[in-house]
């Protein structure tokens, strides 16, 4: 992968949402992400593959900031979000973090009701002036999340007590009920049922309208399906990023074939 | 199998092949083993069961006697010739009888009460019969003179307390035989008594004032109360629960949700930790350094008792509070964080909810522990203190001098006299009962609040 190639495929596809430069991390001694640039796109769904370790989840978590919560974890390099620079000091990552919305690999749910659930971004960050446009808010969300008809006639029972799959859209609803720009999900559907990750599949297809998706899956199937861009991680090095249909058709490094043909990971 | 035999190959493997219907000898240990381990648990739970039977029976059966007490109804003619010689009724004069000039009053009511009963009467001084009756009725006219003078004149119907081994006698704690070594009663007297039971004047009813009512000195335990020094650990647990509680949540808070984890946070976490292990008497000594002799506050005071059961409160509290916010699971952080809420804002709305009833547990056991501990006081002056008067309003229930509930009980418990023996029970129960009141409070919060899923 060569810096030609690179711009020839930016010039011909949308705008770019992040890109990130030369970003090194460590986990204390170990060097965690070795030198990774990627150019995130918008309006697209762009996954990260690799084998367990290599270092996606942990650049995924740099693109919001989740890592500041780990004390030992240091982060170099500049990611840019549409051209700002989100490890600037005058960068307060709560502000970042409403802008780049996060689902987890396991459905997390408050211990609140469902509308609650939804409702405590919104709230948080002062989106709705009054009940009436906080009761809209919740309910494009959990429609974007595509649970509303499930969940409508029981706003206020618990999100625990949801299904696992119903669990993860209502954690993506609430993710979206922020508006923003970004969505990262780690491994969304790793701790649900083939039926729940067909549903939660066909979400993710329909958000890429609003935002740009980044997901980290450990499915190749997944990420064939669902994404256009897709990034092969390795031992903390991006190894290739391209179109989701080259990657698994014509990859250009032997790592990348010998992962995806399944003879490492 | 029966093949193989016929071939005339012996059986050698170790796996023979076995019934599922018969144990083998492997799985009979095993199975013992576990039938000996139930048992050892069985008897080992029996065994405390029984202890707890025997403590509370034997606290129940030694500890009633002090919520009942003997009273003789007299009618007490109050004389103006003894209360006010003058006659105009000025309190300041009524106030200078001392209650050596009411003792005839009573001599004259125990005498007509014989007379109206037809009792004999053995004695011929008044000093006799007034043993039958505890040293403070004459105390307790008196009171009642001085805030009502113009009552003087006439006959009241009186119920003074009996002397403590009336009271004794009544509840089967003094006999004619060990009145033989005591020189307060005779023998003679609890004839009177015997006949004065059928006559209606010597009644046991309900003790009140045992609840409501303070300590007294040595020799009057039949006028002796808990109710004050009640009230001075009710005092102490108001300053330990707005003390403890707020700096122990928000140390823990910080300690576990915000502090970087190095040298220095460790040292402190190792310290608290300690703390909780260090002797009570050992804060008494710091309480009265600090507090008293540096701080100047006032001796035996219920707020020094209070600041002192604090610090002894504080590692407890602490230590729960942190363990109840580990617990919470980090994925609600996250879930929080990823929604762009701050970091306290994730503690606040909700780790901190989430955490509440192992918190709430916590506290309330450290308020229990307070509410027992008796050596840190022994230091700062509260144990031995007489407290004979309630406190008159909130800051003086914080300022003047008190005991607490644990100390009262042990103060009695080291009085000679046997009377105080049975009130030192009667302490314990409402001791015992206070708790039992916290416990069933900590767990309907914890109710409450883990309905929220």
């Amino acid at each position: 992968m060569n810096d030609m190639t690179k711009i020839e495929r930016t010039v011909d596809m949308q705008t770019n949402k992040i890109s990130a430069k030369n970003v090194q991390v460590h986990y204390g001694d170990t060097h965690a992400i070795k030198d990774v640039n990627v150019e995130i796109q918008d309006k697209t769904v762009t996954s990260f593959i690799g084998p367990s370790g290599c270092g996606k989840s942990t650049f995924l978590r740099c693109l919001n900031r989740m890592n500041d919560t780990i004390d030992i974890c240091r982060v170099q390099g500049d990611i840019l979000l549409d051209g700002e620079d989100i490890y600037d000091k005058r960068v307060d990552p709560v502000q970042l973090r409403a802008k780049v919305g996060m689902v987890f690999q396991k459905p997390n749910p408050f211990p609140k009701s469902i509308y609650d659930n939804i409702a405590y971004g919104p709230r948080i960050h002062g989106l709705a002036r009054n009940k009436a446009e906080l009761d809209e808010i919740v309910e494009k969300s959990l429609r974007r999340g595509a649970i509303w008809d499930e969940v409508k006639d029981r706003l206020h029972a618990p999100g625990t007590g949801l299904s696992g799959g119903q669990q993860q859209r209502l954690c993506i609803a609430r993710a979206v009920a922020t508006e923003p720009e970004v969505l990262l999900m780690d491994e969304p559907c790793s701790a649900l049922d083939p039926i729940a990750t067909a549903q939660v599949e066909e979400l993710i297809d329909e958000l890429r309208e609003k935002f740009a998706v980044v997901i980290v899956t450990h499915s190749m199937q997944q990420a064939a399906r669902v994404s256009q861009k897709t990034a092969f991680f390795h031992m903390g090095n991006l190894v290739e990023y391209d179109d989701t249909t080259k990657i698994f058709t014509n990859p250009e490094d032997s790592r990348t074939e010998a992962y995806i043909t399944g003879r490492i990971g | 199998m029966t093949d193989m035999t016929a071939n005339g190959v012996p059986e050698a493997t170790p796996h023979a092949k076995s019934s599922l219907l018969t144990q083998d000898a492997h799985t009979k240990q095993r199975n013992a083993a576990e039938k000996r381990f139930r048992i050892y648990g069985i008897t080992a739970i029996a065994i405390g069961l029984v202890f707890l039977v025997l403590l509370i029976s034997s606290i129940l059966f030694k500890g009633v006697g002090a919520f009942q007490q003997t009273k003789l109804t007299l009618q007490v003619e109050l004389l103006e010739a003894k209360l006010d010689k003058s006659g105009t009724r000025d309190i300041e004069k009524i106030k200078k009888v001392t209650t050596f000039g009411y003792n005839p009053l009573i001599d004259t009511a125990i005498k007509r009460a014989l007379e109206e009963g037809g009792i004999e009467n053995p004695f011929s001084k008044g000093k006799d019969l007034r043993k039958l009756l505890s040293s403070g009725a004459a105390a307790q006219i008196r009171e009642f003179v001085v805030a009502n003078p113009d009552r003087i004149g006439d006959t009241v119907e009186f119920k003074l307390l009996a002397s403590s081994r009336v009271d004794g006698y009544l509840k089967g704690r003094v006999s004619r035989e060990s009145l033989a070594r005591d020189k307060n009663l005779t023998p003679v007297h609890l004839d009177m008594v015997d006949q004065m039971r059928e006559t209606g004047v010597v009644n046991k009813g309900f003790n009140l004032s045992f609840i409501t009512g303070a300590d007294a000195s040595e020799s009057r335990p039949e006028q002796a109360g808990i109710g004050v020094s009640m009230l001075g650990s009710f005092y102490m647990m108001l300053v330990v629960l707005t003390a403890a509680l707020p700096i122990g949540v928000a140390a823990s808070i910080y300690l576990e949700e915000f502090a970087k984890q190095n040298w220095f946070t460790d040292l402190i976490e190792v310290n608290i930790s300690n703390l909780a292990a260090v002797p009570s008497i050992v804060f008494g000594i710091l309480g009265l350094a600090v507090f008293i002799q540096f701080a100047h506050l006032p001796q035996s005071a219920p707020l020094v008792g209070g600041l002192v059961l604090t610090l002894m409160t504080l590692p407890t509290i602490i230590i729960s509070t942190r363990a109840s916010l580990k617990a919470v699971p980090p994925s609600i952080r996250e879930a929080a964080l990823g929604v762009g809420a701050s970091k306290m804002q994730t503690v606040f709305h909700h780790v901190l909810p989430l955490a509440m009833p192992g918190i709430l547990t916590g506290t309330i056991i450290g308020l229990a522990q307070a509410l027992g501990e008796t050596a840190p006081l022994l230091l700062i002056g509260m144990v031995g203190y007489i407290a004979s008067n309630p406190p008159e309003g909130l800051i003086d229930g914080f300022l003047s001098p008190n005991s607490a509930m644990p100390a009262q009980i042990y103060e009695w418990a080291k009085r000679a006299d046997p009377a105080y023996y049975e009130r030192a029970w009667g302490g314990i129960i409402i001791l015992l009962l206070f708790l039992m009141t916290m416990n069933i409070i900590a767990i309907l919060l914890r109710r409450r609040f883990e309905r929220r899923w």
